[in-house]
């Protein structure tokens, strides 16, 4: 019992000296954005090359004085892809005064919704959330800034509809997608587009967490044997998806994955470019490592005398991270720019994400044009293949269908 | 030294009937309410009450599990999904009817006690691990259904917007006024379970647990409890999921899957099986350890580590810590929380005197 007590009470101790150690002293000329990743939940293949690209490029602002003269600071907090902590995380960025806050998650984004519309703080969703959000009149605070699931499916068709030689009348997609709301968000879309091209779609749904997709493909290769699919698939499954299509013969050549089975971890995970060859992936942030940026954070950890850190050569993920911390440190520059004295709140940095035009960093960014109706920025995206051990740019930024899109999204925002 | 009592000296059935015998308990009782209902909320920031919030909600939740798994003896990995039935009947209640709040409650209550109740039909045949898989099933068909039945999602994204709860005309938004809010049914939950498990219908759940077969033969009707069991627990769990949906404004599916399920089963475990203290401590513990551990490895990881290597190593060690803790506390006491509370009280009732 002795023991027992002693034990108890030197935790407790531990526990209250370690607990009020953190302080919220704000110093001055600091402006904060809430970070939150996903390093150990279900989408920790991304969380661990995306975040700390996301760091590296405050670190690169920083070093080379700040935004207008303010340092940046991103406090991250591991949200697990997880709900309640991410309302935890959400509260205390708030607390220590955040003017913008990444978001990470689907479900997380939708949770801290109605809370970022009533503390008037912009959160970012970029390639994940909802696609109606793209309606700045509808959700004035949440900006998905990169291409939504409904712009990704409109641009998909139209890039096979490319690559089909200009017509789809007659043609035959296969949709296979993970079983989710995210997975089944771009069916209406697709559906409408079935129709106006006139070709057949049938969709193919893997049931969560994606591993056992043979039947679907199996089905797809050998008795609907479309002439393009489209494959939508989350953490583990576009690997298997890769493996399992090439396995039932049919070609890679003919598959495009929309942005989150798209990154080189999915493809070492099918077994490495060789296996992948051909494979077609669709991007919402430049890919490769030559951009002036990333020569500039090279520069940066050089003369630091660091490594670069290993992060980097996986490109998809970590290029999507400075893309992220890019746009809201634009943002926060743009707010600076209209209240010099640094005294900004979420209401300018909103201001700010709406004056975002032609901010392009040297290629890595899409020529984004962000304005109070349009959160999304015109839904940009490229298509990159997979060919000769490594990722070969094959179309330039484009979007597709705007006026399918604007319809949807119109019909959403009545709901 | 925390309670001086000697001999039963009641004289009433009033005073043998009352939930708190002792004067010094209800001392406490009125010292906690002052400190949960004025203290807290007046003195604490809102960031620290978001976090009271999300206790209260597991709080409701744990009560529930506890009842059936606790009190009970039936096991359950189905009360997340209880929760979406709750959530997402309360949400279409409040958007296609405009209904208020009090009524959306009760509704999403009662339909997921129905819920409850259907998928508990199995316990009536079979016990423990087999019973375990059954509510498995229950817990992926409901997710299932809400998943592809736009009549109760509300469209593909499964996701339906509620408007903020209102009392009269002032409108419950901001941390400070959903933890009133939330606390009225964390203290409403905590009456109801302790009254519940000394009536009538809490001993026979107990009788259940102890030895179904030496219940049914004292006069218990097991398919009635067990059943009933399985409705007041998804009750408590189909108003977790309402409090959770006006909490965040939001109903969503993927705020209820399984890994919640586990980890309200995680709670009663640690906080100890069959007790009311157990369900609350348990529900503290589970909310706010990994946030404890958090800030402890901000504050002394970067004595070790780069800053880079910091922020990789946070989430991964708090999980292996919260791993670790865990099965630290339940080897040094397997009943849980509540049994080490107990443990460290009878310690001091007698001290300084060793027996």
């Amino acid at each position: 019992m002795r023991q027992i007590l002693a034990i108890v009470t030197a935790l407790v101790l531990a526990i209250s000296l370690a607990a009020p150690a953190p302080s919220f002293a704000q110093s001055k000329g600091e402006i904060v954005i809430g970070m939150q990743c996903d390093r150990t939940g279900a989408t920790q293949i991304v969380g661990t090359v995306l975040c700390p690209g996301f760091h590296d490029y405050i670190a690169l602002i920083n070093s080379k004085g700040g935004v207008e003269g303010y340092k940046i600071r991103a406090p991250e907090v591991d949200n697990e892809y997880k709900v309640p902590p991410a309302v935890e995380s959400y509260e205390r960025h708030k607390k220590e005064g955040a003017v913008t806050i990444a978001v990470y998650g689907t479900p997380q984004i939708y949770a801290l919704a109605a809370k970022l519309a009533e503390d008037r703080i912009p959160g970012t969703s970029p390639g994940f959330g909802s696609a109606a959000a793209a309606d700045g009149v509808r959700y004035p605070y949440i900006f998905p800034i990169a291409a939504t699931y409904w712009s990704q499916a409109a641009a998909a068709t139209d890039f096979v509809k490319k690559q089909l030689g200009g017509s789809l009348k007659g043609k035959k997609i296969a949709y296979i997608f993970y079983d989710n709301p995210a997975g089944r968000e771009p069916i209406e879309v697709l559906e409408d587009l079935s129709g106006r091209e006139g070709f057949q779609l049938k969709t193919f749904a893997v049931p969560p967490p994606g591993v056992e997709m043979g039947a679907q493909v199996l089905d797809i290769a050998q008795r609907y044997r479309p002439d393009f699919v489209i494959a939508h698939l989350f953490g583990g499954a576009p690997a298997v998806s890769i493996k399992e299509l090439k396995s039932k013969g049919y070609p890679l050549r003919k598959v495009i994955a929309l942005v989150w089975g798209s990154a080189e971890v999915n493809i070492e995970a099918a077994g490495g470019f060789g296996v992948a060859e051909g494979y077609y992936t669709m991007q919402f942030a430049g890919v490769g490592q030559d951009y002036p940026v990333l020569n500039e954070i090279r520069e940066m950890y050089k003369k630091e005398g660091k490594p670069v850190p290993k992060e980097m050569a996986s490109s998809v993920y970590y290029n999507r991270g400075v893309f992220q911390a890019a746009v809201h440190v634009e943002a926060i520059r743009n707010a600076l720019k209209a209240k010099p004295d640094g005294k900004i709140t979420g209401v300018d940095t909103k201001a700010g994400f709406e004056k975002i035009s032609n901010f392009t960093l040297g290629g890595l960014v899409p020529p984004l044009k962000i304005t109070s109706t349009d959160h999304e920025g015109g839904g940009l995206v490229q298509i990159w293949q997979v060919k000769g051990g490594k990722f070969e740019k094959v179309t330039d930024w484009f979007s597709a269908y705007p006026d399918v899109i604007a319809k949807h999204t119109k019909e959403a925002a009545a709901k | 030294m925390f309670h001086r009592e000697s001999g039963v000296l009641k004289t009433t059935y009033e005073a043998d009937m009352a939930l708190y015998p002792l004067p010094i308990a209800r001392w406490t009782v009125g010292a906690m309410a002052v400190l949960f209902f004025v203290a807290i909320p007046l003195t604490l920031d809102q960031y620290y009450l978001s976090l009271a919030n999300l206790v209260w909600i597991s709080v409701v939740g744990a009560l529930g599990l506890n009842i059936l798994v606790g009190y009970t003896g039936q096991v359950s990995i189905g009360h997340g999904a209880f929760m979406s039935v709750g959530a997402y009947t309360a949400a279409n209640l409040a958007i296609r009817l405009g209904s208020p709040w009090p009524v959306n409650l009760l509704a999403g209550g009662l339909m997921a006690a129905l819920v409850g109740a259907v998928v508990g039909i199995p316990s009536v045949r079979i016990k423990g691990l087999y019973l375990a898989i059954a509510t498995l099933a229950g817990q992926l068909i409901i997710e299932w259904t809400i998943n592809h039945v736009t009549f109760i999602s509300g469209g593909v994204q499964a996701s339906i917007d509620v408007p903020r709860p209102r009392l009269g005309s002032y409108v419950l938004s901001s941390q400070r006024q959903m933890y009133f809010f939330l606390l009225v049914f964390v203290v409403l939950a905590i009456v109801a379970t302790l009254n519940l498990i000394r009536s009538r219908i809490g001993r026979a759940f107990i009788a259940i647990r102890d030895q179904d077969i030496a219940a049914e033969i004292i006069g218990i009707d097991i398919f009635r409890y067990k059943l009933l069991a399985f409705a007041i627990s998804s009750f408590y769990a189909g108003v977790t999921g309402v409090l959770y949906t006006y909490y965040l404004g939001i109903a969503n599916y993927e705020q209820f899957q399984i890994g919640v399920s586990i980890d309200y089963l995680a709670m009663i475990i640690i906080g100890g099986l069959g007790s009311v203290l157990g369900s609350v401590l348990g529900a503290i513990f589970v909310t706010l350890l990994p946030i404890a551990i958090r800030y402890a490895m901000e504050a002394f990881g970067g004595l070790f580590f780069s800053p880079q290597t910091v922020l990789n190593l946070i989430p991964n060690l708090r999980l292996m810590m919260f791993g670790a803790l865990i099965i630290f506390f339940l080897i040094v006491e397997p009943e849980g929380l509540n049994r080490l509370w107990r443990n460290i009280r009878n310690y001091f009732r007698i001290w300084p005197f060793a027996y």
